[in-house]
């Protein structure tokens, strides 16, 4: 039987505020335990949330850029549930009417067309601490550093068909989210994670299979991994005649399996309701009209702009767009070398990618600078260097730190443009290779790249290419 | 000294007739002596209120002192009181020394109140009579073996007996007005919104609110100024001028409209409590109110909508208080469960059980529309019932509570009974009104006088209008000057 995978993905994107959203309490990662817990992080008697209006603008600027409704009048609702790590009993949610509703995002598949994913609804919510199951001795700690921290619940419709879709999806929500400065998108320390649901159909079934809950994923190759694991874990259990439960799984990385969650005693039942203690939030039609005026220019946008004024290819104009900051970047060099779009284009996509893929670097930790590749660039439009000179050239500027023009000077690697020094070395390579020369004159026409080669060598890969290609075929030929 | 009220002892302070520290001392000595037969106290913080007394006068001394600068008070021990014992009567907190000031205490605080100390109450303000206190029930000073009402029945106790001129309360229910009505007290409690709720601990959020027990509508009105106000801690409080009370206090009888609530002169209640409140409303009308019946048919429900409301909300507050970061904590719990269930289990009282367990099921699957969402339906019309009402008149007046004061123990057995003490209070609270009680009368039950309470409710941030009402009233009549015997 043909399958079909259905797949919907829940983001949690902890948003970049500097306070938690109902307390005064600081969000920075990494402090020691329990040491950015105020009192009402803490849940203390008496003490009552207060709305963080930064969070809810970030929350309005996801709405704006993904075209959804931002709803005028939205509910903080309590889910109520028992653990150590949840202090007041309850996690202060949106339920039945969150902030951002019927969004949606374009995707680019594997065969390169495009695919529009809906997104059911965004909402805020306050995020629970962490309980640490080790190193006490058969007990648990529980840090509430993290109690209070803001998050954007992020669903999207079932529209997920695989694996591959949902981290391009996921992927595009990361982009996106750090476009908009409202999520580092850290997902080592937690700050961009997601559950996945998936469930399987037999091909052309309208309804869903059961779905089993992925819960903490928190890299995108462990998406991928874990719903193809699930994806096959549910078509053989369908196929041996078994049936899919619905329940909570976790992936273990290092079995590469899911795993149903330790059940807890009973099914929760979380009863949720509106928070008698914040008014629901009311947003003016002027703040999100603010809001969509300072939006910035969005990875789609500035894609197309790339295509239209740089003459990129899409392919070319989405990998430069597929972080702010590359984008910038490769912005910043077609700035400063004032043309040549296409040349920056290769450089920033292979050299510059490259090396810093070999060193595990961010582009923002680059040790060669957007001036700095553009005066490396410089050189090769002004003919001072050729292409493959400048290659070394950057690695050089990778490892030394310095600019292109001293690396040239220090190491003589100007390009000779001097017409009698190239047809001094033609030459010299021609009086040494009298057999090459003959077979040539006598119609072997291929030999040609022989003689280029000869020369650059001589040269040390300094002759200008095209000086030395014409004068060659005039000696040559005799 | 005692039987000044607050205006008095101001007045006094402020001409060098007594210093702050010679009231406090008396109270102190009044408060040891009568307080421990009336279990009025949870803590008294004479330390402190001594402390808050000397620095008032060396305040009054440089003449930079305010009106309450050096008047002592009480704070309902639901209040959290920053390095003192805060324990909403209940096992479960009777550990728990708040690290903060609620912001009601900090305003008094810093109005230069003195803290003599916290009152006893119903355990996390559940309750109608004091019974259901870890610290055991508060009795009554007009007579012991009554209760003083509740939940606030420890502040009205100790007001009532003279040991603190005012003292704060909450009001849920009518857990502010009923324990006033029963002690021969003035009772306000604000606009929901009016007054913080940071710091006080919560047991139904969309409905308490704090406010005072006062000698006089006078004195309420002093006290309400000082306690009044947006707070940013409070997201529900509402950002709206505080109004000088006590200015407005002079605003005559004449022309005033006051409805009468239909409704709450039927079935249940007591002829002669009845018999007082017709008698006050008939002085009212000679000095120029007008009078007439208004019907609000929605509020037969407040008493179901409310005990579907109040649990639902209650459950959720008192989850945190499961053991882990404060208050009770079972002995050598087996593992988590161990630990919630009996930390839970030997904190929680039964009535405070009985809610938490009545709001659980309310919110279950299945049952929210049934019970919580027909709830807030029927409040959405008590809501409206009033709103119209208020189109016609000014306040609207009824008994506070049906019956004056009943035997401890009288009521103990039978939730509903008890629960049906709040009818005539309950609505003002759904529908987010201010309301007052103030004395109006005396039954004479086998022997006993008791005090009746009458009460009036008035629209949002209509404070201002029924402190005036009750201050000319007062103004009027000696009810509110009895004092209990042996507490004169």
């Amino acid at each position: 039987m043909n399958w079909e995978t259905v797949i919907g993905l829940e983001i949690h994107a902890q948003l970049a505020t500097r306070s938690k959203i109902f307390s005064g309490s600081p969000t920075a990662f990494g402090a020691e335990p329990n040491t950015q817990a105020n009192l009402v992080d803490l849940g203390y008697p008496g003490v009552l949330p207060v709305l963080n209006a930064e969070a809810v603008r970030m929350a309005i600027r996801f709405g704006v850029a993904t075209g959804a409704k931002v709803a005028r009048r939205s509910v903080f609702a309590r889910k109520n549930y028992f653990y150590p790590d949840l202090p007041k009993g309850y996690q202060i949610s949106q339920y039945e009417r969150p902030v951002v509703e019927d969004g949606s995002l374009d995707i680019v598949l594997d065969d390169g067309t495009r695919k529009t994913i809906g997104i059911t609804r965004a909402h805020l919510e306050e995020d629970a601490g962490k309980s640490l199951h080790e190193d006490f001795h058969g007990l648990s700690g529980i840090d509430l550093n993290r109690a209070g921290t803001p998050l954007l619940e992020i669903v999207s419709e079932p529209e997920l068909r695989s694996a591959r879709e949902a981290v391009a999806y996921m992927k595009k929500i990361h982009t996106l989210v750090r476009y908009l400065d409202i999520c580092d998108g850290n997902m080592q320390e937690g700050s961009f994670r997601c559950d996945a649901n998936v469930s399987v159909r037999p091909v052309g079934q309208a309804e869903f299979g059961t779905r089993a809950e992925i819960k903490n994923l928190n890299s995108f190759r462990f998406v991928e991994r874990a719903i193809n694991y699930e994806i096959e874990r549910q078509i053989e259990l369908i196929e041996g005649g078994g049936t899919v439960v619905q329940e909570t799984r976790l992936y273990d990385p290092d079995k590469g399996e899911t795993r149903p969650m330790r059940s807890k005693e009973e099914a929760n039942d979380y009863r949720y309701f509106p928070d008698p203690d914040l008014l629901p939030l009311a947003i003016e039609e002027a703040t999100i009209d603010e809001v969509r005026r300072s939006m910035p220019e969005l990875p789609d946008e500035k894609a197309r702009r790339f295509v239209r004024e740089h003459g990129l290819s899409d392919y070319d104009a989405g990998v430069l767009t597929a972080s702010k900051e590359l984008a910038q970047y490769y912005e910043t060099v077609v700035a400063e070398l004032g043309s040549q779009a296409k040349l920056a284009a290769n450089w920033v996509m292979g050299d510059l990618a490259g090396a810093l893929n070999r060193d595990n670097l961010d582009v923002t930790q680059s040790r060669v600078s957007a001036g700095s590749l553009a005066g490396l660039l410089t050189r090769i439009v002004d003919d001072t260097i050729s292409g493959k000179i400048a290659k070394e050239v950057f690695e050089a500027m990778w490892s030394e730190g310095r600019d292109a023009d001293a690396i040239i000077e220090a190491k003589g690697l100007k390009q000779i443009t001097d017409t009698s020094a190239i047809e001094r070395a033609i030459e010299d390579v021609m009086s040494r290779n009298p057999g090459q020369l003959a077979e040539y004159r006598s119609g072997k026409d291929k030999l040609f790249g022989f003689f280029v080669g000869q020369v650059m060598k001589a040269t040390g890969g300094k002759a200008n290419p095209g000086q030395l290609n014409e004068l060659l075929k005039r000696k040559l030929s005799g | 000294m005692h039987t000044l009220t607050v205006s008095e002892m101001s007045a006094g302070l402020r001409a060098r007739k007594f210093s702050s520290l010679e009231l406090t001392l008396h109270l102190l000595g009044r408060i040891e002596r009568l307080g421990p037969g009336l279990n009025a106290f949870v803590t008294v913080t004479a330390d402190r209120a001594l402390a808050d007394a000397r620095a008032a006068d060396e305040r009054n001394a440089k003449g930079d002192g305010g009106p309450l600068t050096g008047v002592p008070v009480a704070h309902k021990d639901i209040f959290c009181t920053d390095g003192i014992l805060t324990t909403c009567a209940s096992r479960m907190l009777s550990n728990f020394v708040a690290p903060y000031d609620a912001t009601v205490v900090r305003k008094w605080r810093e109005a230069g109140t003195v803290l003599l100390g916290k009152t006893n109450m119903d355990e996390f303000a559940m309750g109608s009579s004091n019974e259901t206190s870890f610290y055991g029930p508060v009795r009554n000073p007009w007579d012991h073996a009554r209760v003083p009402g509740g939940s606030s029945g420890g502040s009205a106790a100790a007001v009532a007996a003279r040991l603190a001129p005012i003292a704060s309360g909450t009001d849920t229910g009518g857990s502010i007005r009923q324990p006033a009505a029963l002690t021969n007290l003035t009772g306000l409690k604000p606009t929901y919104g009016r007054v913080s709720r940071y710091g006080m601990v919560a047991f139904a959020s969309s409905l308490d609110q704090a406010g005072v027990l006062a000698r006089s509508a006078e004195d309420a009105a002093l006290l309400l100024e000082a306690m009044a106000g947006f707070d940013p801690n409070d997201s529900t409080s509402v950002d709206t001028p505080v109004p000088r009370y006590t200015a407005e206090l002079k605003q005559p009888l004449q022309g005033l409209r006051i409805g009468l609530i239909k409704e709450f002169f039927g079935e249940g209640l007591d002829p002669a409590v009845e018999r007082c409140v017709r008698g006050a409303i008939a002085l009212l009308q000679r000095e120029g109110a007008v009078v007439k019946d208004v019907s609000l048919p929605s509020l037969p429900l407040s008493v179901p909508t409310y005990y579907v409301v109040a649990p639902a909300e209650c459950s959720s507050n008192l989850s945190r208080f499961d053991g882990v970061r404060f208050g009770h904590r079972c002995e050598q719990p087996k593992d988590l469960l161990d630990l919630y269930r009996r930390s839970r289990g030997e904190g929680f009282g039964d009535e405070v059980k009985r809610r938490i367990m009545t709001g659980t099921y309310v919110l279950s699957a299945g049952y929210y529309d049934a019970y919580y969402l027909k709830a807030q339906k029927c409040r959405a019309l008590i809501a409206g019932d009033f709103a119209r009402a208020f189109g016609e008149v000014d306040v609207v007046l009824s008994p506070t509570s049906p019956t004056a004061a009943f035997k401890l123990g009288a009521k103990t057995s039978d939730p509903i009974a008890m629960y049906l003490n709040d009818i005539y209070s309950i609505a003002a609270n759904l529908a987010g009104l201010p309301g007052i009680s103030i004395p109006c009368g005396f039954i004479n039950d086998a022997g006993t006088e008791l005090p009746v309470g009458m009460q009036l409710v008035g629209p949002h941030f209509g404070e201002s209008r029924l402190l005036s009402v009750s201050h000319q009233y007062q103004l009027r009549t000696e009810w509110h000057k009895r004092a209990p015997k042996g507490y004169a």
